[in-house]
């Protein structure tokens, strides 16, 4: 038995040859073993794309596009005759204010730390200081949730909600009461939460401007400001990628804004409302959900909008940041 | 020399700006470990570190459970992920050119910044509707966050080895796959290293892929089929709870042990490797 499998094994080699036509060496075979196992992320993604489609079926069959646009939602319909029905318009609205606040506060501070780390500090002291910045993206999300619900809502609610309702309280944003988990409280902890990712970006793209860029104007007398003028133009579109990404983040976050956000399930007008995000929404009610079928097909299918809602974002963010480093790889070979 | 004035004045403002900016950052970072400390120190003692978890609004008890799920979980996620993780970057460093691996780079950074509760979907959908809230649905969400990090910075680390240390390999007649293993491997450990650490660190305090696939559970762990405790579960479990005065502090306890394994590896990690960029 056993020399009947060596031999077997001695034979494999030359047998295989023989249909590829070719002396096989180990890197042949090296190469297709890791290329197979590198195959994964498309079967992860594949696999991914099917389930999650395959288990929102029911709620794709049964309300069809207008999920996207309805209003309610209702796994237990108030009176028996009435079947449940799903809406995932308030949840991609508070997906899209949380994430659209998160990026008007995150982005300017993140730029920023950018400047400030490549451009004004001193090395050491920017090496020094990145590492903290970047401790910041290594705190779990259910952490920032904790600390949002017991430090940071009681000090907005008392100290900054009020007066800030009392200047900008004549628009409709600012109107209404004030509540703690709200809209806002969300969109300043997808803030703090992004600002790590923008700006470890913005910074490695402004430090790859190429020296050139900032001598030509300095030459001509610019101040410091005006030469970081240039290097951000010059990084735009990295700057743009950086941004985009950061905006996948706070679409994508899940714990920290489910903390925080409020958790209710309405179109609110007012940023002290509380509000749901499509991530937030699957946290707090899947493990509930067990019945009827569709409720939890219906927050299968909310998966499913986050999911390509993700893949957009990400994919587009990519594609820029690749784009500008091969161009600022490619301005600086020259 | 008037103008002058403005255009100095405003370099000052945007330049002072920039530093405001770096300080605000740090507020939150600074907020959250102090408030974590100053608020999880008085919770944590022996009982608490090995204790079962009692049910909310019970006085005593610990996190024991959580503590044992979070680093089963996290174990087995790093014996699948890891591997898988690492032979993936290998391909893409060692053959960059390639059209798939061109394509597997492109869709690995676009998987790293999957949200986390999509993760927790697939899990739930792949797994736990075979086979239950279980210890290995878990494990597999976690393996899957961890498997495009891991890759990237495989295939950064291999990229950062001296092609003259490849060379000198090749021309002693090593064929390429020995030398990939064994030297271009070798030189590359520390880098691989520490992302393969950093990509632990960052899947143990994941909340939401573990709610959709370990469910959590206040006992010790019961199989690898079983719904499991987790350390990030506990506190999230703990901080819905409306007794204020027990299971808030359990919350911040918890964060504390938590942050001390994640931070510690970070910091550790980064201490290590320090000299390539100091």
């Amino acid at each position: 038995m056993r020399v009947k499998f060596l031999y077997f094994l001695s034979n494999v080699r030359p047998k295989l040859q023989m249909v590829f036509g070719k002396r096989l060496s180990g890197d042949v075979y090296f190469k297709t073993f890791t290329a197979l196992i590198a195959c994964n992320v498309f079967a992860v993604l594949g696999l991914m794309l099917y389930k999650i489609i395959q288990e929102s079926w029911l709620s794709i069959e049964t309300y069809g596009l207008g999920f996207l646009w309805g209003t309610t939602w209702q796994p237990v319909p108030p009176n028996p005759s009435m079947s449940p029905s799903f809406g995932a318009l308030p949840l991609i609205w508070g997906t899209l204010v949380t994430s659209a606040i998160a990026l008007l506060l995150g982005v300017p501070i993140s730029l920023g730390i950018g400047l400030a780390l490549s451009e004004f500090a001193p090395k050491r002291f920017a090496y020094f200081v990145s590492f903290f910045v970047e401790l910041l993206a290594a705190i779990p999300s259910v952490i920032y949730g904790l600390w949002g619900i017991f430090v940071l809502i009681p000090f907005l609610q008392h100290n900054i909600y009020p007066p800030l309702q009392a200047m900008l309280g004549f628009l409709p944003l600012f109107q209404g009461t004030i509540r703690g988990p709200s809209v806002l409280t969300g969109g300043i902890v997808l803030a703090i939460m992004i600002l790590p990712t923008v700006s470890a970006i913005a910074r490695d793209v402004f430090a790859a401007v190429p020296r050139s860029q900032r001598e030509a104007v300095v030459a001509l007398g610019a101040t410091r400001w005006e030469t970081s003028k240039v290097v951000m133009s010059y990084g735009r579109s990295g700057v743009i990628g950086a941004i985009i990404l950061g905006l996948g983040r706070a679409v994508g976050e899940t714990m920290a804004i489910t903390m925080v956000v409020g958790n209710s399930f309405n179109m609110f007008d007012s940023l002290f409302d509380p509000g749901y995000t499509l991530a937030s929404i699957v946290a707090n009610e899947f493990t509930e959900a067990s019945s009827p079928a569709v409720y939890i097909s219906a927050l299968m299918e909310v998966g499913l909008v986050l999911i390509a809602l993700a893949l957009v974002i990400n994919a587009l963010a990519r594609l820029i940041i690749w784009r500008t480093t091969k161009m600022v790889a490619g301005a600086e070979a020259v | 020399m008037n103008d002058y004035m403005v255009r100095k004045i405003k370099d000052r403002i945007m330049v002072s700006l920039a530093y405001l900016a770096l300080i605000v950052a740090l507020i939150p970072l600074v907020s959250i470990l102090t408030e974590t400390m100053l608020r999880g120190a008085p919770a944590i003692n022996l009982s608490f570190l090995t204790e079962r978890i009692p049910p909310l609004g019970q006085p005593g008890g610990g996190i024991g459970p959580a503590i044992q799920g979070t680093l089963i979980v996290v174990g087995i996620a790093s014996m699948i992920g890891v591997p898988i993780g690492l032979f993936s970057g290998i391909y893409l460093a060692e053959f960059r050119e390639t059209k798939l691996a061109s394509a597997a780079r492109f869709l690995t950074d676009v998987s790293t910044n999957m949200p986390s509760i999509v993760i927790g979907i697939f899990g739930w959908a792949l797994i736990v509707t075979a086979i239950g809230w279980s210890v290995i649905a878990g494990a597999f969400a976690l393996a899957i966050m961890m498997i495009p990090i891991v890759t990237r910075t495989t295939e950064e680390a291999i990229k950062l080895v001296p092609v003259t240390i490849r060379e000198a390999a090749l021309a002693l007649g090593v064929p390429r796959w020995k030398t990939t293993i064994t030297v271009v491997l070798s030189s590359a450990k520390k880098g691989i290293a520490t992302g393969i650490l950093l990509s632990i660190a960052r899947i143990a305090g994941e909340t939401a892929p573990l709610l959709l696939t370990i469910l959590g559970s206040r006992f010790w762990f019961g199989g690898f089929t079983e719904p499991t405790a987790g350390l990030p579960l506990a506190i999230f479990n703990f901080s819905q709870s409306p007794y204020s005065t027990i299971d808030w502090p359990r919350a911040w306890g918890a964060s504390m042990v938590l942050i001390f394994m994640i931070l510690g590896i970070n910091v550790v990690v980064r201490y290590f490797t320090r000299e390539k960029y100091g």
